[in-house]
């Protein structure tokens, strides 16, 4: 299985690919949005490991939630990736990407999502495989709340470094906040993406999308109007 | 057989995808407009103008170069709008096509937007020959420029403030009219009759080419929260504004070919569709025994041939841009910032 892997939702990139149980990762540094070392990246790693883009079984790029612009660029060149080589397409949401660094078999992911809020899901491991609890939200900090049916979560991501104390406050016993520091790999990405695509879960590129989450981004003329706004 | 080019325009707020063959011609072309997702924020809003891109972009590809009867790797290179434009929408059309352009192992040419657009009318059945002078006017530009090859432009002149069709959608706007307002102002427009208000014409003598229309868009203001302002004048109103627009754009159009010696006008852009700033300017060229070419009217707005096109113009003339390399954009980009495509070393 040979999965090639693209990590952009954040300012810390990533790029991997999965060659069955070896996995090569490479940061990209220094660039806001990565747009421009990307490829010539991507390019690199393949030559590094001999493999040519039409040998791979598949594309795989962090859907998000995070920085919209990045994942357009991740979606974007997967797409066009897997386009040209024929290949199958694979999003997978950063939040769950970010539960594979959990310890113990619940895990709750927060990130910053900026304008006060934080993106959230909780992850329950069954055989170190993910399972999403619930939905992924954004939501104010001040509504966060546990799922109610078990405790032990294991605080992963930005949020808690943010909002570490009104979290800590939400989350109450059942919550230990273990790590804030937490960044999205391409590795974990492409390493969940494997699983899906072994079992035929990869889609055309053209069905691919980015997981925006945060999905009210303006006011229509109408909601400007009843706020007291010019129209 | 030709070479076989595979255009992308993302620049605002349509998607274009076509495919040019350099012997054939336009092969196919689509453009997906976002006209209705913007309408009821009254204006283009850009982060849903990105979404919308990208979740169009891909499956367009597939259909357009089904529709030219040919498959992925047939094509022969790749051009897509750099810039200028929304940065976000922009990114979306570079990412895929340098991404599609290094799977496809072929050369991937960053093109000007307004390129694209002022080499247009080429692709009409009776095209003007270099050299000319291009109006672009549209909602985001209006330039008057030299063009005497690919990749040879001379800025003449060009608004120090509102773009034209900006002045057409504000002007709508204070007026009432929906969105997209200017062609709402020309449709009410051409129900009224000229003369009752006296709006300026701004910098009509300057002595220069460049032009100003945020004075004319103020001057409607005025009248319209005068005393004495009825709603039944609308349509008079909107007849003066057009046609003060239209006296400026035709003037220095004029006055571009007669400093320049050319006798050829090429006018593109969206607010190049306008009935009668066409006449107008037919009219006035006749007078004088000069041309006028419009890009044929599915062209006037933004779509991907005119990119497939200026691509290919580039890609036959020079090296095109290597794929896989940086996915940059140019959201400002001088028009006159362009080169020539360098010829190839020993034909030049």
């Amino acid at each position: 299985m040979r999965i090639l892997a693209i990590e952009t939702s954040s300012e810390h990139a990533s790029i991997a690919l999965i060659c069955n149980d070896e996995i090569t990762e490479r940061t990209l540094e220094g660039h806001a949005n990565h747009s421009e070392k990307l490829l010539p990246s991507v390019r690199e790693l393949l030559a590094d490991s001999a493999i040519g883009l039409h040998q791979l079984d598949g594309i795989a790029f962090g859907a998000g939630p995070g920085a919209f612009t990045g994942l357009r660029l991740a979606c974007a060149a997967a797409q066009g990736l897997a386009m040209g080589a024929g290949l199958g397409v694979v999003g997978v949401c950063s939040l769950e990407a970010l539960s594979l660094q959990g310890e113990g078999d619940a895990v709750l992911v927060a990130t910053d999502a900026r304008m006060g809020e934080i993106y959230t899901a909780a992850y329950e491991m069954l055989d170190g495989a993910p399972a999403l609890c619930g939905a992924i939200a954004c939501i104010p900090p001040q509504e966060f709340e546990l799922p109610p049916h078990r405790r032990g979560w294991f605080g992963v991501g930005s949020a808690f470094l943010v909002h570490r104390e009104t979290l800590a406050e939400r989350g109450g016993t059942g919550l230990q906040i273990g790590l804030p520091y937490a960044r999205v790999r391409a590795s974990d990405i492409g390493r969940l993406a494997a699983v899906r695509v072994a079992h035929g879960a990869a889609i055309q590129p053209e069905h691919a999308a980015p997981l925006y989450v945060r999905n009210k981004v303006a006011l229509t003329t109408e909601e400007r109007r009843e706020r007291g706004g010019r129209a | 057989m030709g070479k076989r080019v595979l255009g992308i325009e993302t620049s605002c707020d349509e998607t274009g995808v076509a495919v040019y063959d350099t012997e054939a011609g336009l092969l196919a072309h689509t453009v997906h407009s976002q006209i209705d997702l913007h309408a009821a924020y009254g204006g283009v809003v850009p982060e849903l103008a990105s979404r919308d891109h990208i979740r169009l972009l891909p499956a367009l590809v597939r259909q357009t170069v089904r529709a030219a009867d040919c498959r992925l790797d047939q094509i022969d290179a790749i051009g897509y709008t750099a810039g200028p434009g929304l940065a976000g929408a922009l990114l979306v059309g570079a990412g895929f096509a340098e991404s599609l352009g290094m799977s496809l192992d072929v050369p991937v040419l960053p093109i000007h937007h307004l390129e694209g657009h002022l080499l247009s009318p080429l692709l009409s059945a009776d095209p003007p020959k270099f050299p000319f002078v291009a109006l672009l006017v549209s909602g985001g530009h209006t330039q008057l420029m030299s063009v005497s090859g690919v990749g040879e432009y001379v800025l003449l002149g060009e608004t120090l403030d509102d773009a034209a069709g900006e002045a057409f959608d504000k002007t709508a706007k204070l007026m009432g009219l929906g969105y997209p307002g200017g062609p709402q102002l020309a449709a009410l427009a051409s129900e009224g009759k000229p003369g009752r208000f006296k709006l300026p014409r701004p910098m009509l003598r300057s002595g220069d080419l460049d032009f100003s229309f945020s004075g004319l868009k103020t001057a409607v203001l005025n009248v319209v929260n005068g005393v004495g302002w009825k709603a039944d004048d609308a349509a008079d109103l909107a007849a003066d504004f057009q046609e003060a627009a239209v006296d400026v754009l035709v003037a220095k159009s004029l006055a571009a070919l007669e400093a320049s010696g050319l006798s050829q006008l090429v006018v593109a852009g969206g607010v190049g569709a306008n009935r009668r700033l066409r006449a107008q300017l037919d009219r006035a060229a006749k007078r004088k025994g000069w041309r006028v070419f419009y890009p044929e009217p599915e062209l006037c707005t933004d779509n991907g041939a005119m990119i497939a096109f200026a691509a290919a113009l580039r890609f036959e003339r020079g090296p095109g841009g290597s794929p896989g390399g940086a996915v940059s954009v140019r959201p400002r980009w001088p028009l006159a910032d362009l080169r020539p495509p360098v010829e190839p070393a020993g034909t030049a």
